[in-house]
């Protein structure tokens, strides 16, 4: 049982910080949150993520993780006795971290990218792309759960708190652009996936709401406009 | 492990492909190894790799393992009884990973422009290649191997770009060990290994392979 300060630098509305925030709950470890602003890096994050510069990190004996992916690995050997993130086997681990990174480089910037595109036009040709993704990301999942709840089996996993922590982004960018993303008659299995991770006991106060997130989405971008004029 | 069936498809010049290559000999894992042509992919690497088509691909016992970092991370945990790549102690393990995982992102992309265009964009990737290095030398330190006394996951992930270093030093026309003479040392170090001299293509065929690439880009 890992023992010492767990402090987490972040802020609520990062998606990959809800990753570790939801897997220390897993662990039930509570960590110390700092919160940190975008726009004013701490000492702090500056010290501990030389490289990258971002949150989330974890410091863990006041030693950094960075990198939430690799963190959510490090949680899950530090804290072994807790439930687990990772699968034990070691090709459904292979498996799970293909996904994670299908996730984290090809369709959460498509996502992204859809945000930022301008005009029906140029979003409708980003979502044609997203939307193959969804069927990708739907396939696996039926693949993978082997008729159970979530991609981790009976409890939430890796792969469920990869692309759950996602969600609430999604949405709000649903709700911003009032479009579709996640269109549940083509990925029927994954909406119903969806309504059992937002509801789950870990996840369900972490997950911020996607109006909270389209509300300071919209701020930021007022106070971005203001600076530059 | 007897009557394992073990694959890998791949590309001789792939430094990704290499990654594995290592990492089975290590393991001193029989397999078949099978060269693809990129151009023409077989169908077994289609179906093998839907999702992304590329090499390199684990087959163990008819079951794929794409992403060569997740690939290495697959042959440790199988053919755990000799030479662990990963250490054991968790917070090692998670810095193993970050740093393979820097690798992928910062410099494959930064020695793509060394080789593959010209002028400014050549010269930003120079900047950023070598920059990348000196950020892996400041991490290596004096330590003999990126894993410590040993040989391990980074070193794997990280020496198959060593092969490509003539071809980055003629047409990027820079002297890396004038810039980050720690990572040649180290890089020579690796190069001793069986496992990874037997890995590595000959630099000058590296070299050759770039050169009909950089016509076909228009680069020549």
């Amino acid at each position: 049982m890992a023992t010492g300060s767990v402090k987490l630098l972040g802020v609520w509305a990062s998606p990959f910080v809800n990753r570790v925030e939801i897997a220390l709950k897993m662990k039930s470890v509570e960590p110390e949150f700092i919160l940190e602003t975008t726009l004013n890096k701490s000492e702090l994050l500056l010290k501990s993520n030389p490289v990258y510069k971002k949150i989330p990190v974890l410091l863990h004996d006041e030693k950094p993780i960075c990198e939430s992916l690799v963190i959510l690995q490090y949680i899950d050997d530090s804290w072994p006795s807790g439930p687990s993130i990772l699968p034990s086997d070691p090709y459904d681990r292979a498996i799970a971290q293909f996904w994670a990174s299908y996730i984290d480089e090809k369709w959460y910037p498509l996502v992204v990218e859809f945000m930022k595109a301008e005009g029906k036009e140029a979003k409708a040709a980003v979502l044609e792309k997203i939307s193959e993704g969804n069927l990708l990301l739907e396939e696996a999942f039926i693949k993978i759960n082997k008729g159970k709840s979530f991609f981790g089996g009976d409890r939430i996993g890796y792969l469920d708190i990869v692309l759950g922590s996602l969600l609430g982004w999604v949405k709000a960018i649903e709700m911003m652009d009032e479009m579709k993303i996640l269109d549940e008659t083509k990925m029927p299995s994954l909406a119903e996936w969806d309504k059992r991770f937002c509801s789950d006991n870990v996840v369900k106060d972490i997950i911020p709401q996607p109006e909270k997130l389209a509300e300071i989405h919209r701020k930021f971008h007022q106070m971005k406009k203001a600076t530059s004029n | 492990m007897a009557n394992d069936e073990v694959i890998l498809l791949d590309f001789w010049p792939s430094m990704f492909g290499m990654r594995l290559r290592i990492a089975l000999a290590e393991k001193e894992v029989k397999y078949e190894y099978k060269e693809e042509d990129l151009r023409n992919k077989s169908p077994l690497l289609l179906q093998m790799n839907p999702i992304h088509k590329k090499i390199p691909v684990l087959i163990h016992n008819g079951k794929p393992v794409c992403e060569s970092n997740i690939a290495v991370e697959y042959i440790d945990e199988v053919w755990k009884d000799k030479a662990p790549l990963l250490p054991s102690d968790p917070y090692d393990r998670a810095q193993a990973r970050f740093w393979a995982d820097y690798i992928d992102k910062k410099l494959y992309d930064s020695a793509r422009k060394i080789w593959g265009t010209k002028g400014e964009e050549q010269e930003a990737g120079k900047k950023d290649f070598i920059e990348c290095l000196n950020v892996l030398e400041g991490e290596l330190g004096d330590k003999p191997y990126f894993g410590g006394d040993n040989f391990g996951f980074v070193d794997i992930a990280l020496i198959g770009f060593y092969s490509w270093f003539y071809a980055y030093e003629t047409y990027g026309n820079l002297s890396t060990e004038a810039e980050c003479p720690k990572f040649v040392a180290w890089a020579k170090r690796c190069m001793q290994r069986d496992s990874v001299a037997k890995s590595l293509p000959d630099q000058h065929k590296v070299l050759e392979f770039i050169k009909v690439l950089r016509k076909k880009y228009g680069v020549e």
